[in-house]
């Protein structure tokens, strides 16, 4: 995998494909998707009736297919997509597919550190997971929440495990579903089982599960918290000592639960996504401390902020010292930093993107019916059609910015390396 | 015209053999406990208000399609409703008989479909529906719910809709529906997983499962009117919600947050909902508030103000009037919930030739008698849901007579209980979704 300090930083703008000429050398080019390192723009495209395929930089893969469909970048700038050919269907890397066809595969995901690729697939209505084109070993009658950890080593699912008759409501009691990790399913069953996290060694699966009705707790590697809760959201590991915590709701509101006790004091309207510094020795939650107005909370601190809408995509800084997040308020959005809301409104904003140092923070922004990126609520003067996220260079010198031009670049898909010392400054 | 007092022998008999099973296993202590610690915790100011405030002068009764179609049956009256369920809870502090629990169970779940339609006519604006969900959240809590609506339930929680869907019969069905359109509509598509698409269209369980010319339908609609539109592949498309309706709302909080959060991440800008009622209510209200969302965190809008919408901006030209007679059934929780009967006279008087009202509508409108869940009860309580709306019968007779033909409501809930109503007087009148109209008229 190309490391991100080998991607070109040379400053400058290069138009890496004129859109326009797909729209007249296919049938039809559906929405285009950017690698992340913004040297390649891809779009599924249609030869002819039932026939399609994917169109990398203008060259379309050789083989065609039936169908094309969820086209994606892995991490490590592949293009990626669903395809079947004679109503089996597989995965196309590059336009090479897997070894494996399946009756059908789809919700593609990707580690985070190796761009392994995993989806879930149906044979014969049997259930499973796929990494890396190998399936897992056994199925199950259903499946949902397939995940798979930052390694890429481990693919985990919340399945059932016994099949179930229509209206047995008293047998779907006695709990039918668990998890199964990389195809093996845990011994306890639940009544249900929904969201997962692996931890970071890839030694322990935890994941919601509600044991009666009523119960909602946590179970890690097949053991649930002695306690319960009415209701709980996804958990979440520690990054360095492997504890557990989970939203979890008591008497008097939401709160944060760790290893299986109340961890949080503060009583929220609601408390979900929560997410610690890379050190683990914080811990941050996106939550309403009173009923429709939303915030950041930090070690259970929440800011003075307040959102009437929603708050979204909350993020620590490499350096763990600062929380940037975006925010809706009256039908406005807006970039926010360690509690102080930027001013500027914008139609749309996207998640933000810190540079190295923690000092800049840019997202990708729609305003007046035209997308821009902005750095510290600056816009930067080059507006687009449409843009993908922006990436700092791991110096922090230069900022990559991709997007479909305007004007004279109108359906042009550029890439610019900006030096961010000339960036407006706010 | 104060009501009468229900009499001893007035009561529902118990038609369904989960609620039995599920009565069996309870003690009276259990039974008191729950109800106790229900009080305590959710009894709060509204519902202290309204249980204390009833004078029970009846005037609620009259707009009870149960009450009016049981020729006047007392304890079919809204107000009586409340006396033989939480009436009874309070008045005995919660150790109430297993046998009253069960007939609390049957009255909230199968003889009120939470209209509202009482709570326009009470002086005091005493919510009857408000009251039932009480009661519900209370069955839900001691295990006694009516089996197909639990069942439906448990779908919801275990595939995030309604019909057991898996996750690659929901992907094949738009991907179906898809390859159909495109036999009419070469360049159509059903986008998925479209990131930054204005419009997030979701629909209900059944749509996939019985009723997916809706969805091509609605490809039609979105292709022509060049909107920028996206379903997504994840369980976040049902935007339907029975657990609002069997009290589990633990479950409608996660249904609704999986669904708001698939926009969302998709960064869409709205979220537009086929027709359907009660989604729009678990959507728009419900679900929103028990997440702590004041308001839907995306903007939401029903089909019929979508349609509305489309028509207003000319985005879509209507080629030839319906021309046969047609009327309209309001439905509740489009109405009475969020006043969409303008919008939807504008879209049927720009697209059909005749239109008959029925009478009465608007929010006035009697209920289909499906609400509310009644339906999802399924097979065991059919007869008494169409028997106890004759009143529904009555209008669309009266509708019949003064010439219309077709009847049109959008609403998945309130289809299904008209046909039975349909069936059951004998009505010769053809009932249809708007969206059927629309494609029907509109320039392709
Ligand atoms: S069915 Fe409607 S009118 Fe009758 S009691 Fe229930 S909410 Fe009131
Ligand atoms: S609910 Fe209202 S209208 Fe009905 S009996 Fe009570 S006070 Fe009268
Ligand atoms: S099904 Fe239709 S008429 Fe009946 S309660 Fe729902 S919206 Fe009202």
């Amino acid at each position: 995998m190309k490391s991100i300090e080998d991607w070109d930083w040379a400053p400058g703008k290069k138009i890496v494909a004129d859109m326009n000429q797909w729209q007249s050398d296919y049938e039809a080019a559906e929405e285009p998707y950017v690698s992340p390192d913004g040297e390649r723009i891809a779009a599924i495209v249609k030869i002819e009736e039932e026939t399609y395929t994917v169109c990398v930089n203008g060259t379309p893969w050789e083989r065609t297919f039936d169908k094309v469909w969820s086209l994606r970048f892995s991490p490590d700038n592949r293009a990626v997509a669903l395809v079947s050919d004679t109503a089996e269907w597989s995965v196309a890397v590059d336009g090479a597919t897997w070894e494996n066809w399946f009756e059908f595969v789809w919700n593609m995901q990707f580690s985070r550190e190796n761009g392994s690729i995993a989806v879930a697939a149906q044979n014969a209505r049997s259930y499973f997971a796929v990494l890396d084109d190998a399936p897992w070993e056994s199925g199950f009658p259903s499946m949902n929440n397939l995940t798979v950890s930052k390694s890429g080593k481990t693919s985990a699912a919340a399945i059932q495990t016994i099949p179930l008759k229509e209206g047995d409501i008293f047998e779907f009691q006695k709990g039918c579903f668990s998890v199964a990790v990389n195809g093996v399913a845990w011994k306890n069953t639940f009544i249900n089982a929904w969201e997962i996290d692996i931890n970071p060694e890839d030694r322990l699966v935890a994941a919601e599960v509600r044991h009666t009705l009523y119960d909602y707790t946590i179970a890690i590697n097949d053991e649930v918290w002695p306690t319960s809760f009415s209701a709980v959201w996804r958990p979440r590991f520690n990054p360095v000592d492997n504890s557990v915590t989970a939203p979890v709701k008591v008497a008097g509101g939401w709160s944060l639960a760790k290893d299986g006790e109340l961890f949080w004091n503060g009583r929220y309207s609601q408390l979900w996504h929560h997410f610690y510094s890379s050190d683990g020795k914080k811990i941050a939650a996106i939550v309403a401390p009173q009923f429709g107005k939303w915030t950041v909370a930090e070690n259970d601190k929440a800011w003075d902020l307040r959102f009437n809408e929603v708050v979204m995509d909350p993020v620590y800084s490499p350096d763990n010292r600062h929380i940037a997040c975006t925010g809706k308020a009256d039908g406005k959005w807006y970039v926010a930093l360690d509690g102080k809301a930027w001013p500027t409104p914008y139609d749309r904003v996207w998640a933000p993107v810190f540079s190295p140092g923690g000092d800049l923070v840019a997202t990708k922004v729609e305003i007046g019916g035209k997308y821009a990126i902005a750095v510290n609520d600056k816009l930067i003067d080059i507006p687009f059609a449409n843009a993908w996220d922006p990436v700092f260079s791991p110096d922090g010198s230069k900022l990559l910015v991709k997007g479909i031009g305007t004007g004279e670049d109108e359906g042009k898909y550029c890439r610019h390396i900006l030096k961010t010392d000339t960036l407006p400054r706010r | 015209m104060a009501i009468a007092e229900p009499k001893s022998n007035d009561k529902p008999i118990v038609l369904d053999d989960a609620i039995i099973e599920g009565a069996e296993k309870l003690s009276e202590e259990d039974i008191a406990r729950v109800i106790n610690d229900m009080i305590k915790t959710e009894g709060g100011a509204r519902f202290k208000a309204y249980l204390n405030t009833c004078m029970s002068c009846g005037y609620c009764s009259e707009a009870c399609h149960f009450y009016l179609s049981n020729d006047k049956e007392p304890r079919f009256a809204p107000a009586a409703k409340v006396k033989q369920t939480l009436g009874e809870f309070t008045k005995k502090k919660g150790r109430v008989s297993r046998e009253t629990l069960m007939q609390a169970c049957e009255i909230a779940f199968t003889e009120c479909n939470l209209c509202r339609r009482c709570m326009m006519y009470c002086p005091f604006g005493i919510d009857i529906a408000f009251l039932m969900l009480f009661v519900r959240r209370v069955c839900h809590k001691l295990g006694v719910v009516p089996r197909y609506i639990q069942d439906t339930a448990h779908s919801h929680s275990a595939t995030m809709n309604q019909m057991w869907v898996q996750e690659d019969e929901w992907i094949d069905t738009l991907q179906w529906q898809e390859d159909e359109a495109k036999d009419e509509f070469p360049d159509l598509r059903i986008p998925i997983e479209k990131e930054g698409a204005d419009v997030y269209y979701s629909v209900i369980g059944p749509e996939p499962k019985f009723r997916a010319q809706l969805i091509y339908q609605a490809a039609v609609l979105m292709h022509v009117a060049k909107i920028d539109w996206t379903m997504t592949s994840s369980p976040g498309w049902d935007n339907s919600d029975m657990c609002m309706y069997t009290g589990d709302l633990e479950m409608t909080a996660r249904l609704k947050k999986v669904h708001f959060e698939s926009a969302l991440r998709l960064r869409n800008k709205r979220i537009v909902m086929g027709e359907c009622g009660h989604a729009f209510r678990s959507v728009y209200d419900v679900g929103n508030r028990f997440l702590g969302w004041k308001m839907p965190p995306i903007e939401v809008v029903h089909a019929v103000a979508f349609y509305d919408e489309l028509l207003r901006e000319n985005r879509i030209k209507i080629a030839q009037k319906f021309d046969r007679p047609v009327t309209f059934h309001d439905p509740c929780n489009i109405v009475r919930g969020q006043g969409l009967h303008e919008k939807a006279r504008n879209v049927i008087r720009q697209t059909c030739e005749t239109f008959i009202e029925m009478e009465p509508n608007r929010e006035h409108n009697f209920c289909c008698s499906a609400g509310g869940g009644v339906i999802n009860c399924g097979p065991p309580y059919k007869n008494k849901r169409v028997e106890s709306n004759r009143v529904k019968a009555d209008q669309l007779i009266a509708a019949r007579e003064k010439g219309a033909e077709i009847l049109i409501a959008p609403c998945h809930n309130c289809h299904g209980g008209l046909e039975d109503i349909i069936h059951h007087y004998k009505i010769d009148i053809e009932i249809k979704f708007l969206i059927d109209i629309l494609f029907d008229c509109m320039e392709k």
